[in-house]
Parts: C-alpha cells; structure tokens; sequence
C-alpha cells in the first residue's frame, strides 16, 4: 500500500531525532529519564499530526513567501490550544507532561515537516507522516531516556534496578551525558543503515 | 484551487485571515477551558492541603490568607485549630524557582510537606519529591531541628548531587516556618530550645 510508506519513512530511514537531526534541544534535554521522552514524544506527535493536517488543508491558500509566518502562527495557536486543553479537563496528565508542551513550540521537527512534506502533499499522507516522524522521534527518545535513566540514576521507568546506596554515573543525567548518548546513537544508527 | 500567487494582497490578506481564525479559535478554547481549569487548580490545591495537613472539616482555601507573599491555609475541626497548610517557595533552586506545600501543627512542628511545581533537573533535584527525602522533615519542628544541610552544618540529609535543591526546600520550609511563628505565634512562647532559634535565624540572615 502507497501509503504505508509515509508511515514507515520517519521511523528508520528519516527518523527525525537520528537521521534529520531536527528537534535536538528537546531531545538534549528532556531524555534524563525514559519516561519523560515517552512524555516528550507523544506530545510532539499530537501536534505533529493536526499541524501537518491543517497545513496540508491551507497549503492553497498561503503564498509562498509568507508560508514560514503563516506556519508559525497555526503551529502556536495548535500548542496553546493543547496546552489549555489538558490543563482544564486531564490535569493529571498535564501534572506530567506540562512542562514539555511550550517546548514544543520551539522544536525544528514540526516546522520541519511542514515545510518539507505537508505544503506539498495531500491530508492523508501528512497526517501519515506526522504520524511516522512522531512515533520515530517518541521511539528515539524514549530509548535515549531508558539509556541515560539506566546508566545515570539506576532506574527505568521509575523503577529501581539497583540498590539506593550504589553508585551510579550521575554526568548521564547531566546535561554532558546528553551529547554522549546522542552521539553515540547517531553512530549506532549509521553502521546499522550503512550495513544493509 | 492552485496556489495563491505571493503579491502583496493575497499576502497580506492570507496572513490576516490566518491570525484571525486561529485568534477566534484560541479565544473559544480559553473561555471553553477558563472554568475547568480554574476547578482543577482549586482542586489540586484543595488535595495539596489535605496532603500536609491531619483531618480537619472546615474549608481552608476559603480561609486561605496572603501574608508576605505566602498563603496561609488554616484548619481546623469542630472549631479547634488543627494546623495551617503555607503554600512556600524559595527563589534558591537550581533552576530559580519552586513551590511546597508544609502543613504546620499549631505547635510549629512540621507535619508534612510536599512540592507544588518545581522546574529542578530530573532525576536529582526531582528526588525531593522522594520520600527519603521528605520524610525527614515529618514530625520536626525548626525550632529544636537545624533546618539546614549537612554539609552547612544543619541536620538535612542532602540529596546526592543535588545540594543546591535540598538547601533550598530548607529554604521554603524556614521561610514558611519563620512568617507562621511571626504571624500566629506572636504571644504563645512553645519555643523549647531559644539558642537552636537564634542559630536558625542567624544562618537564615546569612543566605540572605
């Protein structure tokens, strides 16, 4: 099927976190622990998915050279519209993904995508791909986040893997760690593709 | 339809048309919201009381009191005072600043407390929301309890890696603890121990 194709494009060949390297500030800083790239992830790929649905919805109606402005503009009203959404009617899980939702105004991936993929397709393939890139971006962040949540605090999930008194590899969870582990995922990544 | 083309009036006018139709959509979501959001809030802080507090049957929120920029929750059942709930922050945090809730007997001894909203790295400033942390502080009271930590000579069991948060949760409990003797204690003399009292007040000057 033509469309399942959309779909697949942003878990592997273009995912958005190791291959198009967009949206590397939130991946940076919100992967300290497993649960909270879950959390990150399927937030983005809310609003990745109605963003590149409406963008491919106006695409006729936005001249090309104020497309960047218009895209900003229906990009912030979708977050805050979000934002004020779960903050009135599920406060519990705004209580745990709230502090991800703003960040989202500032992440490359959704402005990235509507300008390489949803200005110039139909809705259905844009909501596809807005799917696809937000699950290969949830995916990728929630391994990064189980990776440095592990190694840097002993845990998974919240849950203990080790003993409260054993040392563990704190820089993981700081900021230093971040690059280590991104690094070493786009490397992993590369010799896995590179391989085939 | 094809494309608009990119002359001043199609853009001008798509512009416009866009911002208004996602200000009206906006608008709609925020009187649609305005209501529940203001519930939940009241909620939460309701729930946030109840958890610092021991039982009490009256209606703090509606009693609730600002002083100094903190909020005073008082309790009470069958008319006698069980304890005030203060809404605290400290502006020491790592990442600038946090909310607690501490629910106080009239004594001054600390029942419980709990994080309201906090901004500190995970994994070690968010352990303060861990009960190895917070536990300590139960069933102390600031006035006999060195309200610091360790490492600055008090008797708080610092969060590895995270000093500076668990100096400030200190910090918002001491804030908290110093405005409610002030306040509501201004002719009980519970005080057990002056010297600890005047070292308490003293390392506070000090952070200051």
């Amino acid at each position: 099927m033509g469309n399942m194709r959309y779909l697949l494009n942003g878990l592997w060949k273009e995912n958005p976190t190791l291959v198009l390297v967009l949206g590397t500030c939130p991946t940076l800083a919100v992967t300290t622990a497993a649960m909270n790239g879950l959390g990150m992830g399927a937030a983005t790929t809310f609003v990745l998915v109605f963003s590149n649905l409406f963008i491919a919805l106006l695409k006729n109606l936005i001249p090309d050279k104020v497309r960047i402005a218009a895209f900003v503009v229906i990009i912030a009203s979708f977050v805050t519209i979000v934002d004020l959404t779960m903050k009135a009617f599920t406060p519990g899980l705004y209580a745990a993904l709230g502090v991800f939702i703003p960040l989202i105004v500032v992440n490359c991936i959704i402005l990235g995508r509507a300008e390489a993929f949803a200005q110039k397709n139909k809705p259905i393939p844009a909501i596809l791909d807005g799917i696809g890139m937000g699950i290969g971006f949830t995916l990728a962040l929630t391994i990064m986040g189980a990776v440095r949540e592990i190694l840097g605090n002993g845990s998974i999930f919240d849950i203990k893997l080790v003993s409260e008194s054993t040392k563990t590899i704190i820089i993981f969870i700081l900021p230093p760690g971040a690059f280590f582990t991104y690094g070493y995922f786009i490397a992993i990544k590369n010799r896995l593709s590179a391989n085939k | 339809m094809a494309k608009l083309e990119s002359n001043l009036k199609n853009m001008v006018l798509s512009l416009v048309l866009i911002s208004m139709g996602m200000s009206a959509a906006l608008g709609y979501v925020y009187v649609l919201t305005k209501g529940p959001i203001e519930k939940a809030n009241k909620e939460k802080e309701v729930e946030a009381v109840k958890m610092v507090l021991p039982d009490f049957d009256n209606d703090p929120v509606k009693d609730m009191k600002e002083i100094d920029g903190l909020f005073f929750y008082p309790a009470s059942k069958g008319g006698q005072t069980v304890g005030y709930a203060v809404n605290t922050f400290t502006d020491k945090a790592f990442s600038g600043k946090f909310t607690l809730m501490v629910g106080f007997l009239p004594d001054g001894t600390i029942n419980k407390s709990m994080v309201l909203d906090q901004k500190e790295t995970p994994g070690l400033g968010t352990k303060m929301k861990e009960p190895k942390f917070y536990k300590q502080f139960e069933g102390k009271n600031p006035a006999i309890f060195k309200m610091m930590v360790k490492k600055d000579g008090g008797e708080v069991d610092a969060i590895s890696a995270a000093t500076i948060s668990s100096r400030a949760y200190c910090d918002a409990i001491n804030k908290a603890y110093q405005l409610f003797m002030k306040e509501f204690k201004k002719d009980a003399q519970i005080v057990k121990d002056s010297t600890s009292l005047v070292n308490v007040n003293e390392t506070n000057k000090k952070e200051d």
